[in-house]
């Protein structure tokens, strides 16, 4: 069947497509005050789960607002928060087994700490101290976890994309009952491994979740200098994937739209493009002013759509929390984070031998004499490099 | 003559450029109205207006791709990467395509008016994607220059060569000195010779040679060296590719012994080019072997990155050493 006509139908005049032609709708299930839209159908979810969510919300909240204090005060030197991005990410990963790998952008920690990666090892890792995961050699939040099958971020934008699609892959090929899934920003997906990742995906049948967080900026730009067609979700048509549009801060429609592009990944060993429309209530980054491109109005309106609140009134409505619960939970984490802060930043840093270690499965020759010598200058001078000298 | 920071003279460069060329145009991601996240294109879209200072979307690809079409349809490019870190997404466009234009159009078209610019090096606590110093890749390219300027008077005159020199360059900004590096700039607009070291020192002892933000680093190696009585002649290579043999040979046939200093690792680095045409060069005059301070051979790391860095202290005894060999 290979070059069979992809329509039928044909025209005797010139006539083009434009982006209105492809009409996308987007999901959105829960309402501003927290109940659910009429004929809305609900994801799979119940008590336990929805518990869990919201401690993951919470969690997020707490770490994101100390860490950027703790960036502040110069205790770490980096920080990215998610702020006003919880549900697309959250709702996402909960709609996932533990077993699927998630290969993140850099703005899914939360995913990470669904998955029970624990307070100390965020610490850890953003202190880069002997016990980070990743032996101190990336800078602050770029995290991964070989048990909770979240593998380590890496800086340069969309790599992750292809690589999911090969993850997937392997899945397949290994009989695997399970999917990948790879979040990026929309800025991201102008990088040309979106691209490769894409088609890729769609051509080999490799069942991957592509999820796309269009927060409205890539650092300054906005989504208008980003791309003119019609967003992401356009794209995943093109590439004849599955696709879907969903409201970004609203948690169960993320999660009923991830539950089932999951099944349908499975299913049919195909690929389903996600594209969450969220906005990025923080700035870029710590080393980021976003007052020197948009406007103190235009995060205002976005406040008001803050998709932890919006989730908090759904379970309140369901009487499955109290905001007594919530004030308990924060304070909890508050005080959890804070004790963790300080534990985590007076353990040493990795000890200077690691950092010849996997670069190859073993040190070569070359790089083992590097250290020695490096080794017999510190002796020297140890007063130069006071973080290695006492641990020679 | 005006005080100003590194950051400072690059955009006067590119002002005074867009100014004098109305073909001119220059892009990158962030660089727009946001004036890129360095701040190195502030106030440019507002001068020149958004066809000529523009944001593109996020792919370096993209961008060297689009820069290569401008550029061959006699347009004036002057592209950033945002990191040098993320000039590889572009590496096919800039080693296949940039480079080798002229050559394998038989000199029919060309992409002589396009510039890289991008920040590069490390010592600002940015881990292996923050802080990588990739020349050395593009050395190996026939068709491209590699330029890299050590202070804020260097980089206005320099850029301002690189943009006009009829052939593609890739300017690399050291980024740790972009705001830490303060001296006076030359007013209106002036270029420096591409393709020329610069002496800054004369000594007799022992030739060091370095580039870019290490320059720093080798001034101050030098002047530990001197209160012990040796005589340093400091040389800044500025441009990396195509590189000046004579200067450096004539250097070291005066004082019989080379240290070369970069940042990059040691292994494949530009230094062993060096090493290898001085030893050539200079064989007769050369008095002990020629030294290398360099990175590791590990990717860059972010706790360790001051025992990762070819310092001062490094430089001082490799300087000893190789004078007392
Ligand atoms: C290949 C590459 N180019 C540039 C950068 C610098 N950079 C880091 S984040 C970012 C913006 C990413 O925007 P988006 O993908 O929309 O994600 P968001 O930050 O909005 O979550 C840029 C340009 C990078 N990390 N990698």
């Amino acid at each position: 069947m290979s070059n069979a006509p992809l329509t039928n139908e044909t025209v005797h005049r010139v006539s083009f497509l434009d982006k209105a032609s492809l009409h996308i709708p987007i999901l959105r299930i829960l309402q501003a005050d927290g109940t659910t839209y009429e004929n809305a159908v609900l994801p799979v979810i119940d008590k336990a789960l929805a518990e869990k969510i919201f401690d993951t919300c919470v969690f997020t909240r707490v770490l994101d607002e100390r860490m950027l204090g703790a960036q502040r005060q110069g205790r770490i030197s980096f920080y990215m928060t998610c702020t006003g991005e919880e549900a697309s990410i959250i709702g996402s990963t909960a709609a996932l087994d533990k077993d699927d790998v998630i290969l993140a952008q850099y703005r899914e920690h939360a995913s990470l700490r669904y998955r029970g990666f624990t307070t100390e090892q965020f610490m850890n890792q953003m202190f880069s101290n002997e016990k980070d995961l990743g032996k101190g050699r990336q800078m602050p939040i770029h995290y991964g976890s070989r048990e909770l099958n979240y593998q380590t971020i890496s800086s340069p934008l969309a790599t992750q994309i292809p690589q999911a699609t090969g993850v997937a892959y392997g899945m397949k090929l290994q009989g695997k009952r399970n999917v990948a899934i790879c979040y990026f920003g929309e800025g991201a997906a102008s990088e040309g491994d979106f691209h490769a990742g894409l088609n890729m995906a769609a051509v080999l049948k490799s069942p991957t979740i592509f999820f796309c967080r269009n927060n409205g900026y890539a650092i300054s730009t906005p989504t208008e200098e980003q791309f003119a067609g019609n967003g992401i979700a356009s794209r995943g048509v093109g590439y004849g994937m599955h696709t879907i549009r969903v409201d970004g801060n609203d948690m169960l429609a993320v999660l009923a739209a991830t539950q089932q592009a999951r099944a349908h990944a499975l299913e049919f060993n195909a690929p389903v493009l996600i594209e969450a429309m969220t906005y990025r209530l923080g700035a870029h980054s710590s080393s980021d002013d976003p007052s020197g491109y948009r406007s103190k109005e235009e995060e205002a309106k976005w406040q008001k759509h803050d998709p932890v609140k919006r989730f908090k009134l759904w379970m309140i409505n369901k009487d499955w929390l109290t905001e007594a619960d919530e004030a308990k939970l924060f304070e909890r984490y508050r005080e959890e984070v804070l004790a963790a802060v300080k534990v985590a930043e007076k353990l040493p840093v990795p000890k200077l031998d690691e950092i010849i270690e996997d670069v190859l499965d073993k040190p070569t020759p070359a790089l083992r004499k590097q250290l020695k010598e490096l080794k017999e200058h510190i002796a020297k001078y140890p007063k130069a490099y006071p973080k290695s000298a006492g641990r020679l | 003559m005006a005080q100003m920071n590194m950051l400072h003279a690059i955009n006067e460069a590119l002002s005074i450029a867009m100014t004098a060329d109305e073909r001119m145009v220059i892009f990158g991601e962030d660089v727009g109205h946001f004036g890129g996240v360095f701040r190195a294109t502030s106030g440019l879209q507002e001068q020149f207006g958004r066809d000529r200072c523009f944001n593109t979307p996020l792919t370096e690809q993209g961008i060297a791709g689009f820069a290569n079409g401008l550029a061959s349809y006699g347009m004036t490019a002057v592209a950033e990467i945002q990191f040098a870190d993320y000039i590889f997404p572009a590496f096919d466009q800039i080693v296949n395509e940039s480079a080798k234009f002229r050559y394998r159009s038989g000199n029919q078209f060309d992409v002589g008016g396009l510039t890289f610019r991008t920040p590069y090096g490390g010592g600002i606590a940015g881990g292996h994607y923050h802080s990588q110093s990739p020349e050395a890749y593009f050395t190996q390219t026939p068709g491209l220059k590699v330029v890299i300027p050590r202070n804020p008077e260097q980089a206005k005159g320099l850029l301002l060569a690189s943009i006009r020199d009829p052939n593609p360059v890739i300017f690399f900004e050291p980024k740790r000195l972009y705001r830490a590096s303060v001296g006076e700039v030359p007013a209106g607009d002036y270029v420096i010779e591409l393709g020329k070291a610069q002496v800054i020192k004369q000594g007799s002892d022992i030739t060091v040679l370095a580039w870019g933000a290490q320059m720093e680093i080798v001034e101050k190696a030098c002047e530990r060296a001197e209160k012990e009585g040796i005589s340093c002649e400091i040389i800044d290579l500025r441009t990396i590719a195509p590189w000046d043999v004579e200067t450096i040979a004539k250097s070291v046939t005066k004082t019989g012994r080379l240290l070369i200093n970069h940042e990059a690792p040691l292994t494949g680095g530009f230094a062993g080019e060096i090493a290898a045409t001085i030893q050539q060069e200079c064989f007769l005059s050369l008095e002990s072997p020629i030294s290398r301070v360099c990175g590791l051979d590990t990717p860059y790391p972010l706790v360790h990155e001051k025992e990762y860095m070819p310092d001062e202290l490094k430089t001082f005894e490799a300087i000893k050493a190789t004078v007392s060999f």
